[in-house]
């Protein structure tokens, strides 16, 4: 016959056990996130045509940031140089050494600036230029602040599939 | 075979803590060595020391970036990605801060880096204001030498 006393350090120990399985759950699902892939909801028009404005699942990866500088043409996701707590995503147009000519407002005038990217930066830019915050206000940004680097749409289901590593 | 198990049981634990101990340095602290007199006579104060200090990294404050004028913080570098540089924050978002030319305002989002040693110190001097976004933690205690144990300025 079960006593009271070792029903409950039966429970206890249950406890015990799920709860180091939930840490365990935890931690594992923590290191996948933040060192192998992760997924990303974008939304927002400042990379239309290649996202749609009202929301993609994108599946992102961190394997290669590791081994490899970012190259031309990668989408990306950033830590927003102006806000730590924004991720927003743009597209690499060009590495340390490139030199880079823009238009500063597309919306005011044609006056344009030609810039050279420092050693360890790149520079991002939205692939719908006349709506997007980019390296065009912000200059280009270190390496580091690079989370992950997009490889494939997951939702909505008819664009299911790779993302053009260049744009077309 | 009962070396086999053993061996699968031992590779089975060392991946679980492994696991857990990388997610508690993620997440929670880290004790990371000091290198180089940038920060003397907060760390490493005596020159040419056989032993450098070891500092504990807290990784709470990563959660929403809420830094303060003077925290020492451990930050990847502008310019060199792999290297880490532990510095003291003297200038938040929208603050003057007096170079050696001019004075400069520090962008939002993000902070000038000072070493407490001025003289050799590679900082926000330098290569100018840093992203909070590349900041990796902020240091809390001094964990070695125990003769040194105890919190930071």
């Amino acid at each position: 016959m079960a006593s009271p006393s070792s029903f409950w350090s039966k429970a206890f120990r249950d406890a015990i056990k799920s709860s180091v399985f939930i840490a365990k759950i935890y931690c594992f699902l923590h290191v996948t996130t933040n060192h192998l892939g992760f997924m990303a909801y974008a939304y927002g028009p400042s990379m239309t045509p290649t996202l749609h404005s009202s929301g993609n699942v994108l599946l992102a990866e961190q394997i290669t940031k590791r081994s490899q500088k970012p190259s031309r043409g990668d989408i990306v996701v950033i830590r927003s140089p102006e806000n730590p707590n924004k991720t927003p995503i743009k597209r690499v147009i060009g590495i340390e050494g490139d030199r880079i000519s823009f238009v500063i407002d597309p919306r005011k005038n044609d006056q344009s600036e030609t810039i050279v990217v420092p050693k360890g930066h790149v520079f991002v830019q939205g692939d719908y230029m006349h709506n997007s915050r980019d390296s065009r206000n912000f200059g280009p940004i270190p390496y580091g602040l690079i989370q992950g680097r997009v490889l494939w749409r997951v939702w909505p289901f008819q664009d299911f599939g790779p993302l053009e590593p260049t744009l077309t | 075979m009962g070396i086999q198990n053993l061996l699968w049981q031992v590779a089975k634990k060392s991946f679980t803590g492994s696991i857990i101990g990388l997610t508690i340095s993620d997440r929670c602290c880290s004790v990371v060595p000091v290198r180089g007199d940038s920060m003397s006579p907060t760390f490493n104060p005596q020159k040419n020391s056989y032993l450098d200090d070891y500092v504990l990294v807290d990784k709470f404050c990563l959660k929403d970036y809420k830094f303060a004028r003077g925290d020492v913080v451990v930050f990847g570098s502008p310019t060199h990605y792999r290297d880490r540089y532990i510095k003291r924050i003297v200038g938040m978002p929208g603050e003057w801060i007096s170079s050696s030319r001019d004075v400069i305002r520090v962008p939002e989002g993000h902070c000038w880096v000072e070493g407490d040693n001025k003289t050799s110190s590679l900082d926000s001097r330098t290569f100018g204001p840093i992203p909070l976004g590349l900041i990796q933690g902020r240091v809390t205690r001094v964990v070695w030498p125990p003769q040194r144990l105890g919190k930071i300025s």
